[in-house]
This record gives structure tokens, sequence and C-alpha cells, in this order.
């Protein structure tokens, strides 16, 4: 375990630790006024200050959870859940999770194909290079927010629904840093590289396979860690404005329609950690890449 | 044989200001088991005549052969190997697979593979390193690996485009010694670019000097040197005289105008 022994683990503990603790003064502040309005209603006097700290933290829909009662829920509603035997019952976040997480993963897959593909394509084709590029780029203008319930609605018209439209919608985010990370990873090699091809008179296929792939590889791992991310927010966007009753985002949606704070934060928490879970996961491929390429180890 | 004729040769380049004259009117002969060096300050076409020769750059005007082909028709037939300034090994490749790519991209069976690239580790001293990435290997032991490359497939030309040029005064010794021993061992014709005149004297039986707007030949000297040269001819008479005359044929050829 590298993260062990290395010297990052007090400073990120440390700032861990100053988090939890501006989270827990700001849980007390933001809960106050609500213990104060509900003790003048009862025509009670106001709690003392060590009277409010302990009911700050214990509200049934609080503006602001607590750090343990965010963490008590989820631990109800995962390994809880798990224990009971129902880890995929529709109260469990663990079901939520991997509804959105197949609908990630599913995209990120036809974002990658699709942005290497696109990327390959600008690479070796000149109209291509001129013409599809711009649209790349405008496409990631438009706000995802408004263009998510379009891609579902008109793929339900004509007869699609499920997992594919919410994949879709991870796959327009994440297709996008895998064509630039490609496109600039397969220009890597230089002209002497490519001389050097061209003195061997090899074929543009045997350019690419024995000179281009290989030298885009750490580029396109690096937009992966990207894509991955961005394809699960693609994925809890694309459960939000459509009426999804499952997923991580259905749980965020239900959650403000009936003020249960504590269940967006939960659900905000697991969608957080299951990104970082990706993140590292294409990290570690990553690194396995770059080893077997023989290549010392990189800083992630 | 003569292996590389150029006649009346010329390459200008169209840039956006003015046209280049890269190479004007050269004509040289080199023939089987010669070691030419060229040499000239910067913009005198030292490196683009050699890219000619490579099918690199494709000339203007004039005409040239290269084993009785175009350069195209003899790149494609692989007749010569050619190595950079760079070392430009792949990163991702050890120094045995570096020198099995060009054997890869020609077809060389699988099976005939090992044994060429033994053959050509131990031509350049590198036996003991195959398995090693390029990053373990010193800078000089890394542009070994890429002369072993250009050799791994058996051109009898070998293209040198200022191999030594990065490294320092005491590793560029060592291996022009070895070059040398190489180029008697293996009887290939070398062309070799440089700036430096104590190596191109020390290496050379043909020395070429280059002038440079346009890039044109200014004189070419013939050395009457032994092949065999141990490190220390560089203080005999012979020597010294031919590194006078190469200095003055630079200075006539307004070489040194930088």
């Amino acid at each position: 375990m590298a993260w062990m022994r290395s010297e990052k683990t007090v400073p990120v503990l440390t700032l861990v630790g100053v988090i939890f603790l501006i989270w827990y003064v700001a849980t007390v502040f933001l809960n106050a006024p609500f213990e104060r309005d509900r003790a003048e209603r009862v025509g009670k006097e106001p709690p003392s200050f060590s009277q409010l700290i302990p009911l700050t933290m214990a509200q049934e829909r609080p503006v602001l959870p607590a750090p343990h009662q965010v963490a008590q829920e989820i631990w109800k509603t995962t390994v809880g859940m798990a224990v009971k035997g129902r880890p995929f019952s529709k109260r469990s976040l663990i079901y939520h999770a991997w509804i959105t997480l197949s609908a990630t993963l599913l995209g990120f897959l036809i974002g990658t194909l699709l942005g290497v593909a696109l990327a390959v394509g600008i690479v070796h084709n000149r109209a291509m290079d001129k013409s599809v590029m711009p649209w790349v780029i405008t496409s990631q203008t438009i706000p995802i927010l408004a263009i998510a319930p379009m891609i579902i609605v008109v793929l339900n018209a004509v007869g699609i629904s499920g997992l594919l439209p919410k994949a879709l919608i991870s796959t327009y985010l994440s297709f996008f840093p895998v064509v630039v990370g490609m496109v600039a990873g397969l220009r890597a090699p230089e002209r002497a590289d490519l001389d050097l091809m061209h003195t061997y008179s090899a074929s543009r296929a045997q350019t690419f396979w024995k000179l281009r792939l290989p030298a885009s590889l750490p580029y396109l791992f690096t937009s992966l860690k990207i894509a991955i991310a961005i394809s699960l927010v693609g994925a809890i966007v694309g459960e939000m404005p459509t009426g999804a009753v499952a997923g991580l985002g259905a749980r965020l949606l239900a959650g403000s329609y009936y003020g249960q704070t504590i269940q967006i934060w939960s659900a905000l928490i697991t969608a957080a950690a299951l990104a970082a879970v990706l993140v590292a996961l294409v990290g570690l491929g990553h690194r396995m890449v770059l080893a077997r390429m023989g290549q010392k180890e990189v800083a992630i | 044989m003569t292996v590389v004729s150029a006649q009346s040769l010329s390459l200008t380049f169209q840039t956006a200001d003015a046209p280049v004259h890269a190479l004007k009117d050269v004509s040289l002969d080199i023939e089987e088991g010669e070691f030419v060096s060229f040499i000239g300050p910067s913009g005198c076409g030292k490196t683009t005549f050699l890219r000619v020769i490579a099918d690199l750059e494709t000339p203007t005007g004039g005409s040239i052969t290269v084993n009785g082909m175009s350069p195209a028709e003899a790149r494609q037939a692989r007749s010569y190997g050619y190595v950079f300034q760079a070392a430009s090994l792949q990163p991702w490749r050890t120094i045995e697979k570096n020198i099995a790519l060009p054997l890869e991209i020609m077809g060389v069976p699988k099976a005939e593979r090992p044994q060429r690239i033994d053959k050509v580790l131990d031509l350049v001293e590198l036996s003991g390193f195959a398995k090693k990435y390029p990053w373990q290997l010193s800078g000089g032991m890394q542009q070994r690996a890429s002369i072993a490359r250009a050799l791994a497939f058996d051109a009898d030309l070998l293209l040198m485009d200022e191999p030594f040029g990065a490294l320092d005064e005491i590793v560029r010794d060592t291996l022009n010694e070895a070059l040398l021993e190489l180029w008697a061992r293996t009887n290939k014709t070398i062309c070799f670019v440089t700036h430096s005149i104590p190596e191109a004297v020390y290496l050379s039986t043909k020395i070429v000097v280059m002038s440079p707007r346009p890039g044109r030949i200014h004189e070419v000297i013939e050395s009457a040197l032994p092949k065999e040269r141990p490190l220390d001819i560089r203080e005999s008479p012979e020597f010294l005289k031919i590194a006078a005359r190469v200095r003055d044929g630079l200075r006539a050829g307004h070489g040194v105008d930088a």
C-alpha cells in the first residue's frame, strides 16, 4: 500500500479533519434557528448554547445534516440492508448506486470507443480534422441539463428506453476528453520518430500500431480518468429531469421533493465515493499499462 | 560500384517570405565502402542532402540515384539505415525490441530476429543490455542502440545525421573509435554529417566541405590516412594537414560567418 507510507497521508488526514470541523460548526449554526423557533412556538425559553448543540444534530430534516447522521443513513441503507438480506431492495443505496453505475459504465465504454474512433479519424483524415473538431467542441458548450431530457424523450419516441438513453448522456459528456486527449496522444510522436518509420517504408497501419497508438496510451489514460468521473455526472443528470424512479439521481430528486436532506446528502456522498473509486480504478489500469510499457512510476 | 550518384541536384524550400535554396547544383559520387563526411555550418544543406538520399526530402532539380535506383525505390528496397541526431528509441520497448522494430515492419521472420539482434548488439558492444529500457542507458549507449537498429536489417549504406552531436567529447571519442572498427568489420558505405573538424578527419576517407546560402559543395577532400586509425593519429602531421585544409575550405566558403 503505497499511500500508507507516502508523505501525503498526514496532510490529507489533516485536511479531512478540518473539513469535518467546519461541517460540524456549520451544522450547529444552520440548524439553530429551527430549534429556537420551535421553543418559541411552544412558549419555552430558547435553549442555551450547550443545549442547542445536541438538538441541532438530531433533527429529522435539518438544513445541514451532521456528518454522523449522513454516515448512519449510508450505513443503514447499504450494510444495514445487506445484513437484512435485501441489498437490492428499492430502499437500499446499493441498488440505486448500481443503477447509476451500470449507466455510467455503459456510457463510459461507448464514449471511450467513440472518442478513440473520432481521434483516429481526425489524425488520419484532413477533412475530418477540419470538420469534426469544431463540432466536438461545440457539443460541450450546450448545457447537459438542457439536452438530457431531449435525448430521453427522442429515444423513447423511437422505442429505446431504460439503460441506454441514460448511458448515452454519459457518452455525450465522456467522449469529449477522450477525443481531445487521444488526438494529442496520436500526434505526440516527434518528426524524427515518424521519419524513422518512413525510412522503414512502414505503412500507415504499421505506423499507427507500432508508433502512434503506444505513444498515445499515457494521454488516453489521463483522459479516461476525467471521462469516468463525468460519465457518473452524466448518468446522475440523466436520472434527474426525467422522472426516473431509481438511481442516485432519482434519490437526490426524491429527497429534495420531500425535504429529506439526510437522504440527499447520503446520495451525494455515495456518488462522490463512487467517483473516487472509479477514478482510482482507471488510475490503477494506468499504472499497470505503464509498468508493462517499462515506464517509471507516474504521479496520478 | 557507385552507391550514391548526384548530378546538379537542387532543392528549394518555398517559405512565406523568400525561397530558401537548401541545395544548389550539388554533384557528388559516393563509392562502395567509402566513409564520407559532410561538414559545414548550419544551413549548408548537409543534412538536407542526407535526407534526399533517404527519400525524406524530394529534390526540386537535378537527379540522384541510390544503388542505381531512385531514392524512393532504394528506400522500399531497404537499401539504407538511417541514424538521427537523437537516438529516437521508443521508450516503451526494451533495447532488443527497439532493434526488432524495423525487422517487424519489414516482415523478417520471427525465428530469424533474435540472431540478428544479437549480432548487431555485439557489433555496438551492448550485448548485456538487450532487456534494458532506453531510460536505463546513458546517452552514448542509447545512440549505440540506435546504430544497432539501423544495422539490423543489413543495409549496405548507413546514413548518419550528426549522431554524436549531443554527446560529450569523451564519449564521442570512444564512439568514433567504435564506429571505425564497425565500418572495418562490416564494409558498409557510410555517409556522416558532422559539425566537428577532428571528427570528420578522423573518420573519413572523403570529406565534403559545404557552404551555405545557397547550400552547395565547396570542396571535396580525399584523405590519405591509413584505414587503421588509433585515436592518437590525431596528433600526426598528416592528420593536422588535412584538418587545416578542411578549416581553410570552411573559411573560404564563408562558413564561419556566424
